[in-house]
């Protein structure tokens, strides 16, 4: 079954992520690659992106049918998304031990629709 | 069931469907050899004309009349994936509790509704939700091996052990109507122990609720009036139930895993080993309430390590303690109805009213309401 494991966090986790000195971001990125790697060469991750930050993102709405582009995410203005993962495994169990591995903070598990 | 079909909702209707014909056959037929084995019939069979009006299941059809009914062992291992499927922590632990009653322990949703007071319509919505959760979400039906046990387990103890203390501290006159939650729970817990004879916070689970349901009759007086610890009579206390609680607590002692459940059932064994409140080893009592913080450290285990702690050093220095509760547990009715007790202990009179009278106006259960009120009549 497919699952999206989003990795999330809070509008301060991002100022510190932003903060971050040079060999701190290194010693981070290294995990988080090192975990997509692992998991990768195990067959478990059908996909996954990092995102940029939420300043960047932009929302389209709609109102009466019509589309309405605004500046920032959808979601609470709290709450970020940094990356996705795309995962092929048994169960939510499975999921679960993924996510408990990821190195950079809260994991959301989500169960992909089936088609 | 839900091994075989995968599908738990489709597993519990044809579960349910076959106690019922159990109910109307065995009384005229009588009990067949292997209870057992004839209800997984009689729910395989009713499962594939379910699923056979279903296309969707049409796969899991053939793996259903391919399987052939299993000897009696693997449905004590049924209950158990059931049982932990269940109280999955992915569930709220509120729907984790309906669940468990309703699947394992075969409450009606009525029941469970009046058992946790609230309406059938939400108590029906919240099991709904978990058995749609469990089925989309994936949640595997099994029990968790290795590493993964113990956390999981702590999960199913957590649950059994506030289904028991829902119904202990409902018990009553007026919770008559109600199906006994507490002896539920407790039958679920000895089921546990026997399925998983090794694991001791498990035994002291079992142990713990022994010890509380020894005392049952002396906590209601002839007239239907709560009677607190102090003034139970202890005669009325169930001697060999509480020899059978001693008992698992030595067994668990014996496997070295001490933790949490054990050492509350410890201290209810002390309580249940001593002649007298006013004769009971309360440093020893103290000493196990310290050991307790080590595990879990909680505003409501430091009130009543304050109240034991009353008892060997003086009442003055355990209201110091309790008084720094404030804050955490204001809004907690046996933070105030402990702190009147206290203060009566030291002579202060009216503040004891006015903690009672906040006791009052928190407590919803009414054998509690009308112990308070009767202290504040005296």
């Amino acid at each position: 079954m497919k699952y999206v494991l989003l990795f999330v966090g809070t509008m301060e986790d991002q100022e510190r992520f932003e903060n971050l000195s040079q060999e701190d971001l290194a010693t981070g990125i290294e995990a988080a690659g090192k975990w997509f790697e692992e998991y990768s060469r195990a067959g478990k991750i059908v996909g996954g992106e990092q995102l940029k930050g939420p300043q960047t993102a932009t929302t389209v709405r709609f109102k009466d049918g019509k589309p309405i582009v605004t500046d920032g995410p959808f979601i609470e203005s709290k709450e970020i998304i940094g990356g996705f993962a795309i995962v092929q495994v048994a169960d939510l169990d499975e999921a679960l031990e993924m996510a408990k591995t990821w190195p950079a903070g809260p994991v959301e598990v989500w169960p992909a629709v089936e088609r | 069931m839900v091994r075989i079909i995968g599908n738990f909702d489709i597993a519990e209707e044809v579960v349910q469907d076959s106690l019922l014909a159990a109910l109307e056959k065995w009384p005229e037929q009588g009990i067949p050899d292997r209870p057992g084995a004839w209800l997984m019939t009689t729910a395989r069979r009713r499962a594939i004309d379910l699923l056979r009006r279903d296309q969707r299941y049409a796969e899991k059809v053939a793996l259903l009349e391919r399987s052939t009914v299993s000897p009696e062992p693997v449905e004590a291992d049924d209950r158990l994936r059931l049982i932990f499927t269940c109280c999955h922590p992915a569930l709220a632990q509120e729907a984790q509790v309906a669940l468990t009653l309703r699947a394992v322990a075969g409450f009606t949703t009525q029941e469970i509704a009046a058992a946790f007071l609230v309406s059938e319509p939400t108590m029906a919505q919240r099991i709904v939700r978990a058995k749609r959760k469990i089925v989309e979400a994936n949640i595997p039906y099994r029990v968790p091996q290795g590493t993964q046990l113990v956390p999981r387990l702590d999960a199913v103890i957590a649950v059994l052990y506030l289904m028991f203390n829902e119904g202990y501290l409902s018990r009553g006159p007026g919770a008559a109507m109600r199906r006994d939650l507490a002896e539920d729970a407790l039958w679920l817990a000895s089921l546990l122990t026997r399925l998983l004879p090794d694991q001791a916070e498990v035994l002291g689970l079992l142990a713990l609720m022994k010890l509380h349901l020894a005392r049952s009759r002396a906590r209601f007086d002839a007239a239907g009036e709560m009677v607190l610890l102090p003034d139970q009579d202890r005669a009325l206390w169930d001697a060999a139930e509480i020899a059978d609680g001693v008992g698992l607590l030595h067994r668990a002692a014996a496997l070295n895993a001490r933790g949490p459940y054990q050492l509350q059932g410890a201290i209810a064994a002390v309580h249940a080993e001593s002649a007298s409140w006013e004769k009971t080893d309360w440093a020893q009592i103290v000493l196990l309430y310290d050991s307790l913080l080590g595990f879990t450290d909680t505003p409501v285990v430091r009130l009543n390590r304050a109240v034991a702690l009353s008892r060997i050093a003086s009442p003055q220095v355990a209201l110091g303690e309790v008084n720094d509760l404030a804050i955490s547990l204001g809004g907690y009715h046996l933070f105030h109805a402990t702190r009147a007790e206290l203060l009566d202990e030291v002579g202060e009179r009216a503040l004891a009213r006015e903690a009672r009278l906040q006791a009052l106006e928190l407590c919803h259960n009414p054998a509690e309401r009308a112990l308070l009120e009767r202290k504040l009549r005296s």
